[in-house]
């Protein structure tokens, strides 16, 4: 483990992850709005938006696998320090971390069970920008109709088609995040 | 002024990340009864310990906090929740439904209609809608996963067979986004309209059943009924007399011994606004 693991994690836990689990309950509850958080600097290449996430949401209790480029030693040293997750393979995380790309194929990942969907995996999909355009969302949480830079339509749509299973997306780039729960309809803008 | 004995909002960081996970659960199965791991809280169970353990894990320290109970500010368990959160979040708290970010309720739905950004947090004494008519978890469980809601018809059905209407006045069960059956808390049914697109969010906490669920703003949510018998929001028949309200859910209070009683608003927010408004009621002009 090098010096850099031990950095970059919440100055004030308590305080700062309070005010991500309001962004990240935001971005979930209101697909296609898009939030800002602060508070954590991982290593590259993961986010400061995704790594916020972790801190907030992660700990011994949450196996997380890593997908791809982020499966490497500088990330693994920096999330078992600072969050203690136990780095699992795909089938067995309740959290997955990694690029669009690097997460496919995503019937690797758990979609819960029929009488507990909340087991279903957490994805954090690491994007090189988000913006509150492209595909149409619709569903809780959505007014009227919602629009989100999704990197792919079909996965998300045969996501929903299968609610109450599925897994739920968060989108990260830079500091930005966007939410992407299994009940929104998604469909081609 | 925060009691620096305890960590912000009371509930250390690793019970907080278990209970976030569950209410972004929630929030992904909208009306879907989330396990979490309740603590116990500085309160007994039945005491509202499932929206204190919300609350906490939702806190920061610009929020504005309200509580209510029975739609009061100023009864026993509201003023000792809200003033829990001020003494171990530090928080700043406000009667006013429309100057609150985050409210906990005790079985109502504050007759102000609420606005996007808002949380309301339900305390919720029985989260499962079927428990009465099915006392076994692994069978109700079932009955979720099929969408096995039969049962929960001939209730109502049987209500109409003995009382001629649906007797059910409060905890009426809903549907949401036409999949799971939801118990509402055991909010009048008067309140049931305004769960579904309400622009807040709503998060439900049973803190002894250890059960969270949740309705995303804008979710559509329908109260069970039958074509021949549609769902009815019922409240008593009568305006306000002390601020003349014939839109709010009214309290009957009983003020001397020869059956004189009055109707007043439950939400004390609403009334109090009404009247600082200059609505006065048939009482309205007595102190």
């Amino acid at each position: 483990m090098t010096h850099a693991a031990l950095q970059g994690g919440f100055a004030d836990a308590p305080i700062a992850s309070a005010h991500a689990f309001r962004a990240a309950l935001a971005a979930l509850s209101q697909p296609g709005t898009l939030h800002q958080v602060v508070g954590a600097e991982p290593p590259a290449p993961m986010s400061v938006a995704a790594g916020v996430l972790l801190l907030t949401l992660v700990d011994a209790t949450t196996p997380l696998h890593l997908a791809g480029a982020h499966d490497c030693q500088t990330l693994r040293d920096w999330i078992t320090f600072h969050t203690g997750a136990p780095l699992v393979s795909a089938d067995a995380a309740a959290f997955a971390l990694g690029t669009w790309q690097a997460l496919r194929p995503l019937d690797r990942f758990g979609a819960g069970l029929p009488d507990y969907p909340d087991r279903g995996c957490t994805l954090i999909v690491e994007m090189p920008v988000i913006t509150a355009s492209g595909a149409r969302l619709t569903g809780p949480g959505i007014a009227r109709e919602a629009h989100l830079s999704l990197p792919e339509v079909a996965a998300f749509a045969a996501n929903h088609a299968r609610f109450p299973l599925g897994f739920d997306a968060f989108l990260t780039a830079g500091a930005t995040i966007a939410g992407l729960p299994r009940s929104t309809k998604v469909e081609a803008a | 002024m925060t009691d620096q004995a305890y960590n912000f909002a009371y509930l250390d960081e690793q019970t907080k990340r278990m209970i976030r996970r569950a209410i972004l659960k929630g929030v992904a199965v909208p009306g879907y009864q989330v396990p979490f791991a309740s603590r116990e809280m500085p309160m007994p169970y039945g005491w509202g310990t499932g929206g204190v353990q919300l609350t906490a894990a939702c806190l920061t320290p610009d929020d504005r906090l309200k509580v209510i109970d029975q739609g009061a500010d100023d009864t026993t368990n509201a003023v000792s929740i809200r003033k829990f959160f001020q003494r171990v979040a530090g928080v700043a708290v406000t009667e006013a439904t429309t100057e609150a970010t985050l409210i906990q309720t005790r079985h109502r739905i504050p007759d102000t209609p609420l606005r996007v950004g808002q949380i309301l947090v339900y305390q919720v004494p029985i989260p499962e809608p079927l428990r009465f008519l099915e006392p076994r978890e692994a069978e109700t469980r079932k009955m979720h996963e099929l969408e096995d809601y039969g049962l929960m018809h001939v209730k109502l059905y049987e209500d109409i067979a003995r009382h001629g209407q649906i007797a059910t006045a409060y905890a009426y069960p809903v549907k949401v986004e036409g999949r799971y059956v939801m118990d509402p808390s055991p909010i009048p049914k008067f309140d049931n309209p305004k769960l579904s697109g309400s622009p807040a969010l709503q998060l439900f906490g049973a803190g002894r059943e250890q059960r969270i669920y949740a309705l995303p703003p804008f979710t559509h949510v329908v109260s069970l009924d039958f074509e021949d018998h549609p769902f009815v929001a019922s409240k008593a028949d009568h305006a306000c007399d002390l601020c003349a309200a014939t839109d709010s859910y009214l309290d009957e209070v009983i003020i001397d011994d020869d059956g004189g009683r009055m109707f007043v608003c439950s939400d004390t927010d609403y009334c109090g606004g009404r009247r600082a408004a200059g609505y006065v009621g048939r009482l309205g002009g007595q102190a």
